[in-house]
């Protein structure tokens, strides 16, 4: 495949750490625009965000950036910004030094850098304390000192690990904000996030992530429907077992209902899980099954999504 | 490909590179990462500064004698000091610190991904974090060696004075800075590629340590695989090997000073070409660290 300039590619890429897997077989591209990582912690968000900035290398296929590697450093990071998860910093810097000298790396002359800082310290609201030791800093300041040092640059791609971390709502809501005021100048902004519910109104598209794996990927609309389409699998086990599995084949939404070998238990696969516990509890109150344990029996998109989203927007 | 294709694909590429980037570039990490080493370490502070502290109680606390014999003997008790403690353990264990702390430090502080974030080259990187730490280490250890040269000499006053100008004492002076400066260099190349090879360069470090101080007892052959070889052979002054490892010393042949100097810059630099290898692999994985 011949990358695109304009886009993210992802071509065929793993990465194991020894034994361990990191992500597998990740395939995808991405247009400009708000892309969201979601899944929960340890799917392997972090890993494809250091994969596609070059921090750690793939231990299979090849990532391009706008048509570019990691090893390409001086083209690759003038259109890259990367703010990371670390919370970590040089010792005894302070807010200014934190963005000027990344920027005189880049090769601007003082006059430009310190320009180009003063406005990223003015974007992301730490113009006030920018002199600062950042070992003083807040979270939620450092969080978006970080953030100022990914966009002073003016970067085409802003790769954001867990951004709105440590941020007060009014935090929140300008960063988003300013993702947004990016986003429309025709960058790329990867954004990830445990919650969906936190990146759902402002990605473009989204790519959810579990234990390594891409489950699904595409416009925010098609991955809902995607979720929603999907059959989800229940364990029920109960006193007796064919009497469930009737009653569970009659509604329309149960694609399959399996009798396991034990006798006592059921497997239900259906597209509409609220509906189907809505009739366990209908079976179980008129005392015609006895129901020793329900579960999800697998660990799907589905399962997924309810993880991220959880009752209440929080991953439950 | 013909030896002409090379040289005009070598030619093209030199004039591709952007070497005004990469020469601010070089310049902004030293100033950088001299700033942050000269603020922390304070005990290679005092590794370079132990003698000069003896040296000095000495002057304010020991008997004068201000006989010619007396400087010919401070002579050779600074040859020892030069010789003995800074070449094998000064500048040695100096170097482990500044040098393997330049990219293990970081990986340790979780702060190295902001280096790797910017558009440097890896090279530029290593090359800049190199000349770095060699401006700490060579500007430590030099005004150590100077002032211990001063002191053992300022307290015979106008002899003193005469043995410096008028006599060798101008360019032992000169040996031991450049030998300072080679000792530096040499070492902190060879720790710069430990911490890039090892998580924990310690260990490896002690192996090389140990293989420095042994060298003296090796075959010739073998005597030419350490840095302190060379080194002893462009110092001034010869000091006799006595005690238990005389018997097994060889003496090898004689290095001439241009080739000891030229053989250090080559090992340093063939080092630093492989340590630019090896920060093509380094990944940033803090939680192994």
């Amino acid at each position: 495949m011949t990358p695109d300039a304009r886009q993210i590619v992802f071509e065929n890429v793993s990465k194991f750490y020894g034994e361990v897997l990191g992500v597998n077989k990740v395939n995808f591209s991405l247009e400009p625009g708000i892309t969201s990582l979601v899944g929960p912690n340890g799917s392997g968000k972090t890993t494809l965000m250091n994969l596609l900035t070059g921090l750690i290398r793939p231990s299979r296929g090849a990532i391009y950036v706008l048509g570019l590697t990691p090893q390409q450093p001086i083209e690759f990071f003038r259109q890259v910004g990367y703010c990371t998860q670390f919370d970590s910093f040089p010792p005894g810097t302070n807010g200014y030094d934190f963005i000027y000298w990344p920027l005189r790396l880049h090769g601007f002359g003082h006059d430009h850098a310190a320009k180009l800082t003063n406005e990223a310290l003015e974007r992301a609201g730490m113009a006030q304390v920018a002199g600062r030791k950042v070992a003083g800093y807040s979270k939620g300041m450092r969080q978006r000192i970080r953030l100022a040092q990914a966009i002073a640059h003016h970067p085409s791609v802003l790769v954001l690990d867990e951004p709105l971390n440590g941020l007060d709502p009014m935090a929140r809501s300008e960063s988003i904000a300013l993702f947004q005021a990016i986003a429309k100048q025709g960058m790329h902004i990867i954004i990830s996030s445990h919650i969906l519910e936190e990146v759902d109104r402002i990605s473009d598209r989204v790519v959810l992530m579990s234990s390594g794996y891409v489950v699904a990927e595409g416009q925010i609309r098609e991955v809902r429907k995607e979720v929603r389409d999907h059959p989800m699998q229940i364990l029920v086990r109960c006193s007796n077992a064919s009497r469930l599995a009737a009653a569970a084949f009659e509604l329309d939404h149960v694609v399959e209902a399996k009798i396991l070998s034990d006798g006592q238990s059921v497997l239900v696969r259906t597209r509409d899980a609220e509906q189907f516990y809505l009739l366990l509890n209908k079976i179980v109150s008129g005392g015609l099954v006895e129901v020793d344990a329900v579960a999800p029996a697998d660990d799907d998109v589905n399962s997924i999504y309810q993880y991220l989203i959880g009752t209440d927007g929080a991953p439950t | 490909m013909s030896a002409q294709n090379l040289i005009a694909r070598a030619q093209q590429w030199s004039k591709d590179q952007p070497w005004r980037l990469y020469g601010s570039q070089i310049s902004i990490l030293v100033r950088n990462e001299v700033r942050r080493n000269l603020r922390r370490r304070i005990w290679i502070y005092l590794l370079a500064f132990i003698p000069v502290l003896l040296i000095l109680s000495h002057l304010i606390f020991g008997r004068h004698n201000f006989d010619v014999d007396q400087i010919e003997n401070d002579t050779d008790v600074l040859a020892g000091i030069v010789q003995l403690y800074y070449f094998r353990l000064g500048t040695f264990f100096a170097c482990m610190g500044i040098f393997t702390w330049l990219f293990r430090g970081e990986m340790v502080e979780r702060t190295l991904h902001y280096q790797f974030l910017v558009p440097v080259r890896r090279e530029v990187l290593v090359v800049g974090k190199f000349f770095a730490g060699a401006v700490v280490a060579i500007a430590l250890f030099e005004t150590a060696v100077l002032a211990c040269f001063c002191l053992t000499y300022a307290r015979f006053g106008s002899a003193g004075k005469s043995y410096v100008f008028d006599g060798p004492g101008l360019s032992q002076l000169g040996s031991y800075l450049l030998v300072t400066a080679l000792a530096c260099l040499g070492y902190g190349a060879v720790f710069l590629a430990l911490s890039l090879l090892f998580k924990n360069p310690i260990v490896p470090g002690v192996v090389i340590m140990g293989w420095e101080a042994a060298s003296p007892v090796f075959p010739a052959w073998a005597q030419r695989l350490s840095v302190t070889f060379y080194l002893k052979h462009l110092c001034p002054i010869n000091l006799p090997i006595t005690g238990p490892f005389a018997i097994f010393t060889i003496v090898a042949e004689p290095v001439a000073p241009w080739i000891a100097i030229l053989g250090l810059l080559c090992l340093t630099t063939a080092i630093l070409v492989l340590s630019c290898f090896l920060i093509h692999r380094l990944e940033i994985t803090y939680t192994t660290e």
